[in-house]
């Protein structure tokens, strides 16, 4: 059903488009801290109802076992424009919720991984989740104070990138590293777009 | 059992929320128009007939000017999908706008359109 009718005083093409990127990585790699940094406004909290469908319990034939879980999920704004608005969701750091981000990533641009160079593994089911599911993402390495110096290629080879996934080193607590990062998610986002052809080309799904 | 005030979300430290967010929207949990997260929705001043309840003027408050769904479902305090259904009516009766998401793909994935990919890149770079 359309949302405005033939009276609307004021027209939906005025209003702004929002565009939504996923900030994921594992517990404690400073999701909530790159959020908050480039955030214009206090970032804010928000429940929303995600479905996940169990693993193997008892089961009827032909019906599907779903259970449905509130998580909250921070958020932060920058407004880009007058036509656009991003918004930065954190996902749920616990990893035992890595199966409900079908739906938080759903209609989003893109992904941005932090990863922590002392524990490279916090980030691994995130990395896993976007390459499945064709969603493009970057990898920003959060360079703690007093954590191991890597070379970029270092962390693409731990984590096994693929050659075009871009690899960031970023400062979660300085503005203008975090711009970096997305630019560096948009960028690709564009380069992706070139080199798989005209608009009538299939989603991403090719490994 | 400590009080319950009797402003904002009826949430008690030990036991949480409670009242059950779907009383606030009659039992519905389905949105008739889709909102994502993103959209971004603002009140148009038209003055609907419907009977309409206290929460459905919260969020024509919130709406005042442009402002995203998930925004006005955190400072309801309220779950989302309950903003949605929300939204959903007033839309209906033209007392609020939705703008444009980007549109829905057969995948999870939103195919950007380039112009949209270029101009947020230029804003970004402006940041800096």
């Amino acid at each position: 059903m359309p949302s405005s009718n033939d009276c609307d005083p004021l027209p939906a093409e005025a209003l702004p488009v929002g565009i939504k990127v996923l900030i994921a990585g594992g517990f404690g790699v400073g999701k909530t801290t790159f959020v908050n940094t480039l955030s214009e406004i206090e970032p804010l909290s928000t429940e929303e109802m995600l479905t996940a469908v169990s693993a193997a319990t008892d089961r009827l034939d032909g019906v599907e076992d779903k259970a449905t879980t509130t998580v909250a999920l921070d958020f932060g704004r920058i407004t880009l424009g007058p036509a656009h608005v991003l918004y930065l969701f954190g996902t749920p750091g616990q990893e035992r919720f890595w199966f409900m981000w079908d739906e938080l990533s759903e209609g989003a641009l893109g992904a941005v991984v932090l990863a922590d160079t002392r524990r490279l593994e916090h980030s691994f089911a995130a990395v896993d989740f976007f390459e499945r599911r064709g969603i493009p993402f970057v990898v920003a390495v959060n360079e703690f104070d007093g954590a191991h110096r890597y070379h970029a290629e270092e962390v693409r080879t731990a984590l096994d990138l693929r050659q075009e996934v871009p690899v960031a080193l970023c400062d979660a607590r300085v503005q203008s590293s975090g711009i970096r990062v997305l630019l560096e998610l948009i960028q690709h986002l564009i380069t992706t777009r070139s080199s798989h052809g005209s608009d009538t080309a299939p989603p991403l799904l090719r490994a | 059992m400590s009080p319950v005030l009797p402003d904002g979300p009826l949430i008690n430290e030990a036991v949480g929320r409670l009242v059950r967010p779907y009383t606030v929207s009659d039992g519905r949990t389905r949105a008739t128009s889709h909102f994502t997260l993103v959209t971004v929705v603002r009140a148009t001043g038209v003055q609907t007939q419907g009977a309409f309840g206290l929460e459905h003027a919260q969020v024509l408050a919130l709406c005042e000017s442009p402002v995203s769904v998930a925004e006005v479902a955190a400072r309801m305090q309220v779950p989302a999908a309950v903003v949605k259904v929300l939204l959903s009516d007033l839309a209906e009766g033209g007392a609020v706008v939705a703008g444009d998401a980007p549109p829905p793909s057969p995948g999870h994935y939103a195919r950007p359109d380039r112009d949209l990919l270029e101009a947020v890149r230029d804003a970004l770079l402006k940041r800096l």
